[in-house]
C-alpha cells in the first residue's frame, strides 16, 4: 500500500470506526431512533443518507472556491436539498411501502447534521476526491450504525430479519422494541458494548477511552 | 511504643448496621411472604421466584466482574430485587420473561447507575416496567389462587420456551370448570366489570380462587417487624397509605357509585407491597423526615389518580417510579434547619436583633443609597 493509498484508506475508515457518526459522534439521532424499527428501513435510510452525503460533498468541494463565505450555509442547504429531492422521488418510484414507512424522515435528511457537518468541516476545504472518500466512509459508518440498531430491534420486536421469519409463528414479540423507548435502549446497549470493548483493548488506558468517547 | 493513628474521614463511630445486615433482615422478613405466595400458587410461584432471583444474582455478578460498580451479590440487595420483582409479577408469568425482567432490573435499574446506593429508580420496578411495556398481555394474565393440584403441575403459561409465546391459560382453566374471568385481579374486575371484592377476602387473600398477590395483612406484619427494628422508616408507608386512603375517601364521599370504597383501594392490587417494600428502598427515597411525608403523599395520590382516571387498572408501579424521580427535588425543598439557625432567622424576621453600638443609620450618615451591585459576590473595587 502506497502512502497515498494508506491515507485514503485512513480517511475512509475514519467515518466507519474512529469517528462513527452514530456510535462515536452521536449525530443524526432523529432518523437513528425513529426509523430503525426494521432492518430494511434502517438500510434504506442509511443508503439514502449516504447518497446525499457523497453527492453533496462532491458538489460542495467542487464549488468551494466559488461559494462566498457569508452565504455558505445557505448554499450547502440548497445543494443538499437538491439531492434529497432526488432521493425522495426515487424512493417514491421504487417502493411506495418503504416511502410510507420512512415518512417525513426522507425529507428531513436535509437537516441531518452529519451531512451539513461534513460539508462545513471537510468538503469545503478538501479536493473533490478526498472529500468523496471521507463522505463515503461517513455514510457507510452511518449505515452500519442504523443497521446495528435496526437488526436488533427487528429481531426482538418482530422475530424477523429483513422480513424473513426467524423463530416461527409462535414467537413472542417484544412490544417495547418497536416503540421509541426500544430505540433508546438498543442505542444505549450498543454504546455500552463499544465503550466496554474499547476499554478492554490491550494498552488502552482509561484516559484514552474517555477522550474517544 | 507508639499507637498507630489511622487517618480517615467521618463518620468515626461505626454501628453494627451494615448494608449486608439490613439487606439480610429484609430478605428474612420477606421469607414468610414468599412462603405464603408459594402456598397460594404452588409450583409456578416457586419456579418464578427462583428464576427471577437467579437472573438478578447472575446479572449482578456479571456487572460486578466486568464493570466498576460497587457491591456484589454478597450484599443481598440483588436477592431483594429478585424476590420483590417475582412477587409483583403474576405467578404464571413465563419463566424466561421473568429472567428478562430480572436482567433488566439489575442491569438497567442498578448497574448502569454505578451499583448499590447509586440507583435513581427502584431496580425491581424498572424491571417490571420494562416487561410491562414489552409483554403487556402476559403480565396481565393472572390465574386464581388455591387451585387443586397446584403443587403437582405448573400453570401452563410459565413453561413457555424462551422467546416463544406462552400457552393460553383459558383452556386449562376451562378444564377445571373455571371461566377465564376467574383469573382477573380484583382491580381489573372493578375497573372493567364493576365487581367489588369483599374486605376480608382482600385483607387475608385466603378466600378461594381470587387472583391476588401475597396477603396484605402478612406484608403489613412483616413490614411492621422491619419498622420496629428500624430497618425501614415507618413514615413512608404511613404517608402512602394515608394519602391514598384520604384521596379515595374524598372521592368516595363525592360519588359512592362511581368510586369504590377507600378500603378496597388500599388493600387491592400491589399498593401494600409497594408502600412497605418498594417505596422504602433507601437509595431511592428521601432521607429528610419531612421529605418522606411529601414523597409518600405524592405516591399515594398518584396511585389513586392513575387507577381511577387512566386506562390501566393498577398504578402503584408508575406512582413509585415518579416518586423516585422526584426524590432529589423533594430532598432539596425539605432540608431541615440546622441547630441555631432557626432562632437567628426568627430574630431577623422580627427585626429585633441588637444594633452594634457604633451603628449609624443611613439617614444619620446623610449618605445616599449605595449603588446597586449586579454581582453580589464580586468584590467591591477600591480606588
Amino acid at each position: 500500500m502506497t502512502p497515498a493509498q494508506a491515507k485514503n484508506w485512513d480517511e475512509f475508515m475514519e467515518g466507519i470506526w474512529r469517528q462513527n457518526p452514530v456510535f462515536v459522534m452521536v449525530l443524526g439521532m432523529c432518523p437513528t431512533l425513529a426509523v430503525t424499527v426494521s432492518a430494511v428501513n434502517a438500510l434504506s435510510m442509511g443508503l439514502a443518507t449516504t447518497f446525499v452525503l457523497i453527492a453533496s460533498c462532491f458538489l460542495v468541494s467542487v464549488m468551494r472556491n466559488v461559494i462566498p463565505k457569508e452565504v455558505r450555509i445557505a448554499t450547502y442547504i440548497v445543494i443538499i436539498a437538491t439531492f434529497v429531492t432526488v432521493v425522495d422521488y426515487v424512493i417514491q418510484a421504487v417502493s411506495l411501502a418503504l416511502y410510507d414507512a420512512l415518512g417525513a424522515f426522507i425529507q428531513l435528511i436535509v437537516v441531518n447534521c452529519i451531512i451539513l457537518g461534513r460539508a462545513e468541516a471537510h468538503a469545503s476545504r478538501a479536493a473533490p476526491v478526498p472529500a468523496m472518500i471521507n463522505a463515503t466512509g461517513m455514510g457507510a459508518g452511518f449505515t452500519i450504525g442504523l443497521l446495528a440498531l435496526g437488526v436488533v430491534r427487528e429481531i426482538l420486536g418482530a422475530g424477523t430479519l429483513f422480513g424473513i421469519s426467524l423463530f416461527g409463528a409462535s414467537f413472542q414479540p417484544w412490544v417495547i422494541m418497536v416503540l421509541p423507548p426500544g430505540g433508546f435502549f438498543v442505542l444505549g446497549a450498543w454504546l455500552l458494548v463499544f465503550a466496554w470493548w474499547e476499554r478492554r483493548k490491550p494498552g488502552a488506558d482509561v484516559a484514552e477511552v474517555t477522550q474517544h468517547a | 511504643m507508639t499507637a498507630t493513628i489511622e487517618i480517615r474521614t467521618a463518620p468515626h463511630i461505626r454501628g453494627p448496621r451494615t448494608v449486608e445486615r439490613i439487606m439480610r433482615q429484609v430478605v428474612l422478613s420477606l421469607a414468610p411472604i414468599c412462603a405464603f405466595f408459594v402456598y397460594q400458587y404452588g409450583l409456578s410461584a416457586a419456579a418464578s421466584l427462583l428464576a427471577v432471583t437467579l437472573a438478578c444474582l447472575g446479572t449482578e455478578r456479571l456487572f460486578a466482574r466486568t464493570g466498576s460498580q460497587s457491591g456484589d451479590i454478597s450484599d443481598w440487595s440483588a436477592t431483594i430485587t429478585g424476590i420483590l420483582l417475582a412477587l409483583s409479577l403474576p405467578p404464571g408469568f413465563p419463566l424466561w420473561m421473568g429472567a428478562v425482567a430480572g436482567f433488566v432490573a439489575v442491569a438497567l435499574g442498578k448497574a448502569l447507575f454505578g451499583g448499590i446506593g447509586f440507583n435513581v429508580f427502584n431496580p425491581a420496578l424498572v424491571g417490571r416496567a420494562f416487561v410491562q411495556a414489552a409483554f403487556p398481555v402476559s403480565i396481565a394474565a393472572y390465574t386464581p389462587s388455591f387451585l387443586p393440584g397446584r403443587f403437582t403441575e405448573f400453570i401452563p403459561s410459565s413453561l413457555a420456551w424462551p422467546l416463544m409465546m406462552p400457552a393460553d391459560n383459558a383452556a386449562w382453566l376451562h378444564a377445571m370448570h373455571l371461566d377465564a374471568l376467574a383469573g382477573a385481579t380484583p382491580l381489573a374486575k372493578w375497573k372493567f366489570d364493576g365487581v367489588l371484592a369483599g374486605a376480608g377476602e382482600l385483607l387475608t387473600s385466603l378466600s378461594g380462587h381470587m387472583a391476588v398477590g401475597p396477603s396484605p395483612l402478612l406484608i403489613l406484619v412483616c413490614g411492621a417487624y422491619l419498622a420496629l427494628r428500624r430497618y425501614l422508616d415507618w413514615r413512608i408507608p404511613a404517608a402512602i397509605l394515608g394519602s391514598a386512603g384520604l384521596t379515595a375517601w374524598i372521592l368516595f364521599g363525592f360519588d359512592a357509585v362511581r368510586y369504590p370504597n377507600p378500603f378496597f383501594m388500599l388493600f387491592s392490587g400491589g399498593l401494600i407491597l409497594g408502600a412497605v417494600y418498594m417505596a422504602t428502598d433507601m437509595a431511592t427515597s428521601p432521607v429528610t423526615p419531612r421529605g418522606m411525608w411529601v414523597y409518600g403523599a405524592l405516591i399515594g395520590l398518584l396511585t389513586v389518580v392513575i387507577r381511577y382516571y387512566s386506562g390501566l387498572p393498577e398504578g402503584v408501579m408508575y406512582a413509585i417510579l415518579i416518586g423516585n424521580a422526584a426524590t432529589p427535588l423533594i430532598e432539596r425543598i425539605t432540608q431541615p434547619t440546622p441547630f441555631g439557625v432557626g432562632e437567628a432567622r426568627k430574630a431577623r424576621r422580627a427585626g429585633t436583633y441588637p444594633l452594634h453600638p457604633s451603628y449609624i443609620s443611613r439617614e444619620e450618615a446623610g449618605a445616599s443609597a449605595p449603588k446597586k451591585r449586579i454581582f453580589r459576590n464580586k468584590p467591591k473595587r477600591t480606588p
